[in-house]
């Protein structure tokens, strides 16, 4: 891998930029690998990356049935935060973002990590109880993030209206450290490293079955032939529940549609991110200056990448009323992916009833921030055998157990 | 946008009429029911892509609940039905098999 720098940019000029290297290689399948990751979005790319890198395990492929990142990586709001209530998804949010960071550095490449600082406004009194106590928790876990008053809201996004009819500001949940990254840059640096470390990564090649023998698995069919393989690791986000069911286990998941949408650019107004969870909004700007704005899932089992319009309105409606400015913006494109819903809202990192088969999945509608602490947790669990501290009360018999992870109490919205 | 006709008051109704419920036909297990019983009750979904059978509630019209067959990868309405029914009616089900030859049956 030739490095990206100001030196090759100089350099690369000489040639009118007409002979940089592909950034990664695009080779047909072997016969087998030591492991397979089903899955190149951001979870599955950053779980082979850190396989090699943690534990020096680069005989691997990771196998996509369309383009790397075309899932939900690619589909995302990119908020970034970690201020969340109960301690194993603080431990796993945070290690994320913190890996967020260095991850330019780390990757060579620019996933422009942009840690503007994070709002998620109070507009209840039921909210600011709530949000006290995550602040207070977050303390505790060494997440920095601080309660605010309303006039310090105001300062820091002046567009805000404070007083609304309905919903008026009553403080917010401030994580200065929290903010965006650029997602496609996200799956396109890891897989480049990944490419770098000689990892197959293979696209256009859907699994469609997995073979298994005396309880453990021995390889996939793809619609480019059978694959072997010593350990296998799905992440396929929205179609977990039909890989499990190739793999023949069930898991407590459901897929529904989570749209965003974008306005036109217009020039900079905030500079930071602004969640509002009582009315499923939430909006940042983008370095192109359209206004990024998401809202709630809908409410029934879809696969087809499309919701429902009337949750956008509600989005919209809910939105103007605490930014008015945004009443005369033009939406340019809306869209959707399929997120994968657990019993509790929390993430599966886990082993799952065949021995050498793992699963990560149930990021549902805020992953994009977990990816690179959720391949770091992934990456151990396939490499050891066993889950590490950060993956541990993830496992998928919590539902049995009821060691729930509760997180959509604690916020409403799970971005 | 979805349209299910509701099977009571015979309304036509557009999706922000209805709310939905996720997964009919749901066996409920309670007291003295083993714990995969209880787990498979409260979090285990079949989640198909393809054909699904699901709760509605008319909650801006008449007010009750039903159950409908949709296909969640096209998001076709084949029919509605009455919350009562412990299985989907069998000319509905002959009228999905007709519409999807690889379907593999209500189980
Ligand atoms: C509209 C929207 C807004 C969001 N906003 C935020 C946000 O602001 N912040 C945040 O943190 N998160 C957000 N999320 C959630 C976040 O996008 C996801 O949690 C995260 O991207 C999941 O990454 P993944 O790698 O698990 O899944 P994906 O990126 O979906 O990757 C899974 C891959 O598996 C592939 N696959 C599936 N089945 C097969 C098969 N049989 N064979 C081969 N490959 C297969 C798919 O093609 C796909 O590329 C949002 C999601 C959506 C949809
Ligand atoms: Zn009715």
């Amino acid at each position: 891998m030739k490095r990206y720098s100001v030196f090759a940019i100089a350099k690369e000029a000489l040639s009118h930029h007409m002979g940089w290297e592909r950034a990664w290689a695009s080779p047909l399948p072997k016969k087998s690998y030591d492991v397979i990751i089903v899955g190149a979005g951001g979870h599955g790319l950053a779980t082979a990356f850190y396989l090699g890198k943690n534990y020096g395990i680069t005989n691997v492929a990771v196998i996509e049935k369309g383009w790397l990142g075309g899932g939900n990586t690619g589909r995302n709001t990119t908020i970034i935060r970690s201020n969340y209530l109960q301690d194993p998804s603080a431990a796993i949010y945070e290690k994320a973002r913190s890996l967020y960071e260095t991850m330019s550095q780390d990757l060579n490449y620019n996933v422009m990590f942009s840690p503007r600082g994070l709002l998620m406004l109070a507009q209840t009194h039921h909210e600011i109880r709530g949000y006290q106590r995550t602040a207070h928790a977050n303390a505790l876990q060494g997440v920095s993030t601080e309660w605010i008053s309303p006039q310090r809201v105001k300062e820091l996004v002046p567009i805000i209206s404070l007083d609304g009819p309905r919903y008026p500001v009553l403080g917010a949940l401030y994580q200065a450290r929290g903010g965006t990254a650029r997602h496609d840059a996200v799956a396109w640096g890891y897989a480049r490293a990944c490419s770098a470390m000689g990892m197959d990564i293979i696209q256009q090649c859907e699994v469609t079955g997995v073979t298994s023998e005396g309880g453990a698995v021995t390889g996939v069919n793809t619609s480019k032939g059978f694959i072997g393989c010593k350990k296998l690791g799905v992440v396929v986000a929205g179609h977990s529940g039909q890989v499990a069911d190739m793999a023949g286990f069930r898991l407590p998941v459901e897929a529904v549609a989570l749209q965003a949408l974008v306005s036109e650019p217009i020039k900079p107004c905030m500079d930071v991110v602004v969640m509002a969870n009582t009315v499923h909004g939430y909006m940042s700007q983008s370095d192109k200056g359209e206004m990024v704005i998401g809202g709630g899932t809908d409410g029934f089992n879809n696969f087809t990448q499309r919701g429902s319009f009337h949750h956008i309105e509600e989005t919209l409606r809910a939105l103007i009323e605490t930014f008015p400015m945004i009443s005369r913006l033009k939406m340019l494109r809306q869209w959707g992916g399929i997120v994968d819903m657990t019993g509790d809202r929390s993430p599966i990192i886990s082993k799952t009833p065949l021995g050498n088969c793992f699963i990560n999945c149930g990021w549902g509608t805020g992953g994009f921030k977990a990816i690179p602490g959720s391949g770091w947790a992934m990456a151990e669990l396939v490499a050891k055998g066993e889950p590490g501290p950060l993956a541990e009360a993830f496992n998928m018999w919590r539902f049995k157990e009821g060691q729930f992870i509760d997180e959509s109490v604690a916020a409403g919205v799970a971005h | 946008m979805l349209i299910l006709e509701c099977p009571y008051c015979g309304v036509k109704a557009e999706e922000t009429e209805l709310s939905p419920g996720y997964e009919a036909h749901l066996k409920r297990f309670g007291p003295g029911s083993s714990d995969t019983e209880f787990e498979d009750y409260m979090f285990a979904r079949k989640n198909p892509k393809g054909v699904h059978f699901e709760r509605w509630r008319h909650v801006y019209g008449c007010g009750k609940w039903f159950l409908a067959a949709r296909d969640t990868a096209t998001l076709e309405v084949f029919g509605t039905y009455a919350a009562q029914s412990s299985a989907p009616p069998a000319a509905l089900q002959d009228k999905i098999k007709a519409k999807r030859p690889d379907w593999k049956g209500y189980k």
